[in-house]
């Protein structure tokens, strides 16, 4: 199974969540709050640039060595008392927890937020088995009630719906009585939940930054749901994406400060908990087993390439709140669990090309994803490499338009066929022509002229104009 | 001092207004001007859209047509962007390597030449008028010429600035973007000329015509009464 969330063409995702002008509202506020909460941090914390390269290094650091950060972290959860298993597919690490919930005859799993369990598809697996799978960050509460809705966002996975939404997704499906105050809702779901976890026979976690030196995990939340996940629970099964490695503490405190700034624009969320190993003697609460699944799913295949940095990532998406095409078609567009320019890199490498070959078109190349990322990944040339990889690799652009490039590379190399063609284009375009400009033009200008005008060619190009004038223009 | 124009293929034939200002106004402030005839498009629709290979031919064709050259200048940001990453496209290629290096090298921007190179802030322009400003995307952020549009637009004299809400928020133009998601470009220029609006400015200024022509076009559509200039026109404004 792959990532995918939706089977309607890439096309009728976006007309139908452009019209969505509620999510649209939704989205652009989401937005400039993150943006200047983020922008705000970053001044105050002072020196961001350096702060940047900083994480930058630390990512490119652990990319390079990443076979011997694995190993280390290996031996230090065992060390601890936790149990490792390197999938190499979804297929793997779903089929690994299977055996673990089936060796604990487990009937609940509760789950704190994970995107890596999203990819793998890990609740459809465990619910095939007949197990209730509870999510317990609100967000992912909220959709999982909501028949399994996918997340719009890679942080705030609800970002769609509003309190009244949410109040008759709760109505509708479980009976709730309250109103759409949100300290009602959270307090619903609050008791809801506390039964959940006292009553789960395992917890799932996911992974912000695995500590090497110490086989320790790192999980950031605004909850405390992780903590709850974690310390309940007899059995803990963290996954994580293998890149998601930090070689000491002393890089995983440089890299939170990056991620709960450029995430949520905190300096800290209410919860960072490092956890490390099995419960220990004398220890109030903790689980007495802990698999640690170490998941590759394609990551391996992205090592070593072109696209590398996009493994430098640390799902804060930043990208995402700046994203000017985001923006208007909100997450569910891009039809994969990642979404916004991180999605638009990531879903073809771990997805294929196939379910994901528009993606890479949904973005203007402005950068703004680029420069909003605290790990410096160059996402707009990714997504540009994308194209490229698309057009001569994958051989699936379409063919009228490898006509057009094909001629255009033909007559923008041949200046005087160039001159000929500026020269054609008023004449051309006069029958579509009125007042100087076009307003409903042919072929792809159809698409242009829908929302905006287009101007009519100039009649005497600039540079027959400069041609025919005096030097230094005295007449 | 020599400069060789780069007008750009928008500039020749659509926006040939904006060319004629670029060539009075550095006139005027003591260039003269050459333009060379065999200069075509600077390939980026076709680099942009993934097909490399395809524009490497029209790259070439102007790295010989400004070969000659000592300042380039050019009244887009984007464009003159194009040319900066010539040497990325050639790397490792013994011929053209060293040649787009040279072309990038003395490569400019219109207004990061007036105010980098000839050092000049004060062109003696005079417009009447509010206007505010669209920082384009690839001139603020690839080039990173963000301060000298500022700096020449602070003299002109009987103009007003007000800033644009969400002045670095695509405007949605992305070259072949504009078509191939016509539908969300449309969105996105929408809500460029709602700020616009807001501002309550009669004239936006932008210094890429790419830009100009997505914004311009919508502005037209809705019929909305604000001037649509390139900075080089207000700059030749006396």
């Amino acid at each position: 199974m792959s990532m995918k969330t939706s089977d309607d063409p890439f096309k009728n995702r976006v007309s139908k969540e452009l019209t969505n002008t509620f999510m649209r509202g939704a989205v652009s506020s989401a937005q400039e709050r993150f943006q200047t909460r983020r922008l705000k941090q970053a001044d105050e914390l002072g020196h961001w640039e350096e702060w940047r390269s900083h994480g930058e290094e630390i990512r490119q650091h652990v990319l390079a060595n990443l076979d011997y950060y694995l190993y280390e972290l290996s031996e230090n959860v065992s060390k601890r008392g936790g149990h490792v298993f390197f999938a190499q597919t979804a297929q793997e690490a779903t089929a690994y927890i299977q055996q673990i919930a089936n060796e604990k005859q487990a009937r609940k799993i509760v789950k704190s937020k994970s995107m890596v369990t999203e990819e793998i598809h890990l609740n459809a697996a465990l619910e095939q088995l007949g197990c209730e799978v509870i999510e317990t960050d609100l967000g992912e509460y909220i959709l999982q009630v909501d028949d399994h809705e996918p997340p719009s966002h890679i942080v705030v996975p609800a970002l769609h719906k509003n309190k009244e939404q949410i109040r008759d997704v709760f109505k509708d499906k479980q009976g709730y009585d309250k109103t759409e105050k949100p300290e009602e809702l959270a307090l619903y779901v609050r008791e809801k939940l506390r039964n959940e976890y006292l009553t789960a026979d395992i917890g799932i976690t996911g992974c912000n930054f695995a500590i090497a030196e110490s086989g320790s995990i790192t999980l950031v939340t605004n909850e405390g749901n992780a903590d709850l996940v974690t310390a309940l629970p007899k059995t803990q099964i963290t996954v994580m994406g293998m890149e998601r490695i930090v070689p000491t503490f002393e890089e995983m405190e440089v890299l939170v400060s990056l991620l709960t700034r450029s995430a949520v624009g905190q300096k800290l969320t209410s919860y960072i908990t490092t956890l490390t190993g099995i419960k220990d003697e004398g220890d109030t609460d903790g689980p007495e087993e802990f698999h640690l699944v170490i998941v590759d799913n394609g990551r391996s295949d992205i090592l070593g390439g072109e696209f590398q940095p996009i493994l430098q990532c640390i799902r804060c998406a930043a990208c995402v709140n700046a994203c000017p095409v985001y923006r208007h078609v909100g997450g569910h567009t891009y039809g994969s669990i990642y979404s916004g320019p991180v999605g638009v890199v990531l879903s073809p490498l771990l997805g294929g090309y196939e379910d994901f070959k528009e993606l890479p078109y949904a973005s203007t190349l402005c950068g703004a994803c680029t420069d909003a990322c605290p790990v410096k990944i160059p996402l707009h040339q990714l997504i540009h490499k994308h194209r490229q990889v698309i057009v001569e690799n994958e051989g699936k652009a379409p063919v009228s338009e490898k006509l057009l490039m094909k001629a255009f590379g033909f007559g923008a190399a041949s200046p005087s066929l160039f001159k000929m063609a500026t020269k054609m284009a008023s004449p051309v375009m006069s029958p579509f022509t009125k007042d100087n400009k076009i307003s409903n033009g042919p072929g792809p200008l159809k698409a242009w002229t829908a929302d905006r005008d287009f101007p009519a060619p100039n009649k005497e190009n600039f540079r027959d104009w400069f041609k025919k004038r005096p030097i230094g223009g005295e007449e | 001092m020599k400069v060789t124009l780069f007008a750009t293929c928008l500039v020749d034939m659509f926006q040939g207004d904006v060319g004629k200002a670029v060539v009075e106004v550095l006139e005027r402030l003591g260039c003269t001007i050459d333009f060379p005839e065999n200069q075509i498009c600077c390939g980026q629709p076709a680099y942009n859209s993934g097909y490399v290979q395809e524009s490497k031919n029209a790259m070439k064709k102007m790295i010989l047509a400004f070969e000659h050259a000592e300042y380039v200048v050019s009244p887009s940001g984007s464009c003159a962007y194009m040319f900066k990453e010539y040497p990325e496209v050639f790397k490792g290629d013994a011929v053209w390597e060293p040649k787009a290096k040279a072309l990038a090298t003395k490569t400019y921007e219109f207004t990061e030449f007036i105010v980098d190179v000839l050092k000049i802030e004060d062109v003696g322009a005079h417009l009447e008028g509010t206007a505010t400003y669209h920082s384009s995307c690839h001139m603020t952020r690839l080039l990173g010429v963000q301060e000298a549009p500022m700096t020449l637009l602070s003299h002109v004299k009987g103009l007003q600035y007000i800033e644009l809400p969400g002045k670095e928020r695509c405007c949605g133009f992305g070259g072949t973007f504009s078509v191939k998601m016509g539908n969300i470009s449309g969105q996105m220029v929408s809500e460029k000329v709602q700020n616009v609006e807001e501002t309550g400015a009669d004239i936006l200024i932008g210094a890429d015509a790419g830009c100009l022509i997505n914004i311009g076009g919508r502005i037209d559509r809705q019929g909305k009464p604000i001037k649509v200039m390139h900075i080089a026109e207000v700059l030749n404004c006396r």
